[in-house]
């Protein structure tokens, strides 16, 4: 009776939908829309848009700036992917195998809220901070000086050859702590029986981590590669206050390049093509992890 | 048994070795590393000027200024960009996880028709770059007069981040337990007063970690704000140190005080909810 209840009603809820399709549309749908519209027009935001096709889209095949923004944005997977995901996987596991069992979990968790700061800064803040720091006259030259190494001392950010490096490396010290706040979390729902039976057959720490750890967290592995590799694909912020793109595009990646386009070149629909295209990587990349994990997921079952 | 005994015979080296000091040491170095921006940061932000340029950026304070701090603190009118931070956020955080709730009231509850693709679009509108929706909505907000106003960021942010608050309510509804539903049901409460009444209250740690969530993301939002809010008035915290920046006016005393005050918000946040905060990233690890 009560089921029947609720089946003959599913209709009324519509209307709970609808401040939020309304919204969603307004705000999402119709600008994402009106942005591939832009792609396929010049425009300079003022006057009326000019139709032109697809040439916004040819002409950045052929635009080296604009490969260049995309093999930054490899460099940026790099740094806020791959590097914080292995060095995470280290820093949570020796956190909960060793630190947490051996020194107690006090000392675990405030280890882990000190890697974890980084990430709750306002990104720009951390990368004001950090252009600070690698400036001619800021606190990494000094700290070359002081240990002797006066002659590496440089404009770390202003030479093209140093400056995607430093970007970096900051975005590696912003990222670290996501993951291991993560993997610390998904240890704690591994069977302790697991690990002490191995420890008991005499297995090391290498050969826990690789047999235990790896396949036991592996969703969020994953969780936290998709969602990283996102971000990485959008950075914007730590461009901005670090080195608007410079020098010499060195460090320009598709979302510094598309705001550019827009705000700076007053070329709204060269800018939109560069963010239609970034937002398809997006999609692709997206899509094919989700993929992925399923099908790593099914085989399991199997 | 076997197993046993050979505990027994083979404890384990890590409890008494030199070992467990090893690796403590390379983890409390490894910390310390991560923590060298914020001490130099500490250091600099109470110097005066002269001191920085004399003395240069590693030395220890001839006396511990405020000037800097002052100085910030008054040229960015700090107390306006905080008021702006917190009516955005907070507003962005409270209308947000309401529009999510009441998406996935439907869409996990209710369970209209073509669910699965609607949730679906919720999660693609969570990926798609910012600058994907830039311009369009740039130029909306000029024509409806919503142009370097909070409510354009507010009305912005709600939306975005419910895209997320949507996907990840809609699959925690998608399991809510039947049996409390069908109870209300048979006590005669409206949709509505189930929602509020029985779905709420069940859920309100997961809103409450949503609810932080929104707040702290939208507080460090800075692409969006940098093109809609040009004006001092509307400005947020991060645009105020990054916006001095850009006028390159700002001595290193003045970028570590600014650094320093701007960072301090959401530090005494992350210290307050840090429980909240790694149970809530956990939650959304695994959905």
């Amino acid at each position: 009776m009560s089921a029947r209840q609720l089946g003959r009603s599913a209709a009324g809820f519509w209307w709970y939908l609808l401040p939020g399709a309304v919204a969603f549309i307004a705000i999402v749908a119709v600008p994402f829309g009106a942005n591939i519209y832009l792609s396929l027009t010049k425009w300079s935001g003022v006057g009326s848009p000019r139709f032109i096709g697809a040439d916004n889209y040819t002409r950045l095949l052929q635009d080296d700036v604009f490969w260049g923004s995309f093999r930054n944005s490899l460099a940026m997977v790099v740094a806020m992917v791959i590097v914080p995901t292995v060095i995470g996987l280290l820093l949570a596991s020796t956190l909960f195998d060793v630190i947490g069992r051996r020194f107690g979990n006090k000392t675990a968790s405030f280890l882990r809220a000190t890697f974890y700061l980084p990430q709750v800064l306002p990104v720009v803040v951390a990368g004001i901070l950090w252009g600070w720091l690698l400036r001619p006259d800021g606190a990494f030259n000094a700290l070359l000086n002081a240990i002797g190494l006066g002659g590496l001392s440089h404009d770390w950010l202003g030479d093209p050859r140093t400056a995607l490096p430093m970007v970096m490396l900051v975005m590696i010290w912003v990222q670290i702590g996501y993951p291991v706040v993560i993997f610390m979390a998904a240890l704690q729902r591994v069977d302790p029986d697991l690990y002490e039976a191995a420890e008991i057959d005499g297995a090391g720490w290498f050969r826990r981590f690789q047999a235990i750890t790896l396949p036991q967290i592996r969703p969020e592995t994953f969780v936290v590669a998709l969602t990283c590799t996102i971000a990485a694909l959008k950075v914007f912020g730590p461009i901005w206050a670090l080195t608007r793109g410079g020098p010499n595009n060195a460090t320009t990646v598709p979302s510094y390049f598309a705001y550019n386009a827009f705000f700076n070149k007053l070329q709204v629909g060269y800018g939109a093509a560069v963010a239609t295209a970034l937002t398809l990587l997006i999609v692709i990349v997206s899509l094919a992890f989700l993929r992925i994990q399923s099908r790593t997921e099914s085989a399991e079952e199997r | 048994m076997a197993a046993m005994t050979r505990s027994r015979r083979d404890p384990d080296r890590y409890r008494k070795g030199p070992m467990r000091w090893l690796v403590l040491a390379l983890l409390v170095f490894t910390a310390a590393l991560v923590l060298v921006p914020f001490a130099l940061m500490l250091l600099n932000a109470f110097k005066s000027p002269a001191d920085y340029s004399g003395n240069g950026p590693l030395s220890w304070p001839d006396s511990f200024q405020l000037d800097g701090l002052a100085t910030y603190w008054r040229q960015v009118r700090f107390e306006q960009k905080l008021l702006n931070s917190i009516v955005i956020s907070g507003s962005v955080a409270v209308l947000g996880v309401v529009l999510s709730l009441l998406n996935a009231y439907a869409l996990g509850v209710g369970r209209v028709r073509g669910r699965v693709w609607i949730v679906g679009l919720f999660l693609l509108a969570n990926m798609v770059p910012q600058e994907a929706l830039v311009y369009p909505l740039y130029f909306l907000a000029k024509e409806t007069g919503l142009y370097n106003s909070r409510l354009s960021v507010i009305i912005i942010f709600t939306v975005i981040q419910s895209a997320f608050g949507t996907y990840l309510l809609a699959s925690v509804l998608g399991t809510f337990p039947k049996a409390l539903l069908e109870a209300a049901a048979i006590d005669g409460a409206s949709r509505w007063t189930t929602l509020w009444r029985v779905v709420v209250p069940t859920l309100r740690p997961t809103l409450s970690v949503l609810l932080i969530f929104f707040f702290i993301w939208t507080w460090n939002e800075f692409f969006i704000p940098l093109v809609m809010l040009i004006d001092n008035s509307t400005q947020t915290v991060p645009l105020a140190l990054a916006s001095l920046q850009g006028d390159r006016l700002m001595d290193a005393t003045t970028t570590n005080a600014g650094a320093l005050i701007s960072l301090l918000p959401t530090v005494i946040f992350f210290l307050l909810f840090q429980r909240t905060l790694t149970r809530g990233v956990t939650a959304g690890a695994v959905k």
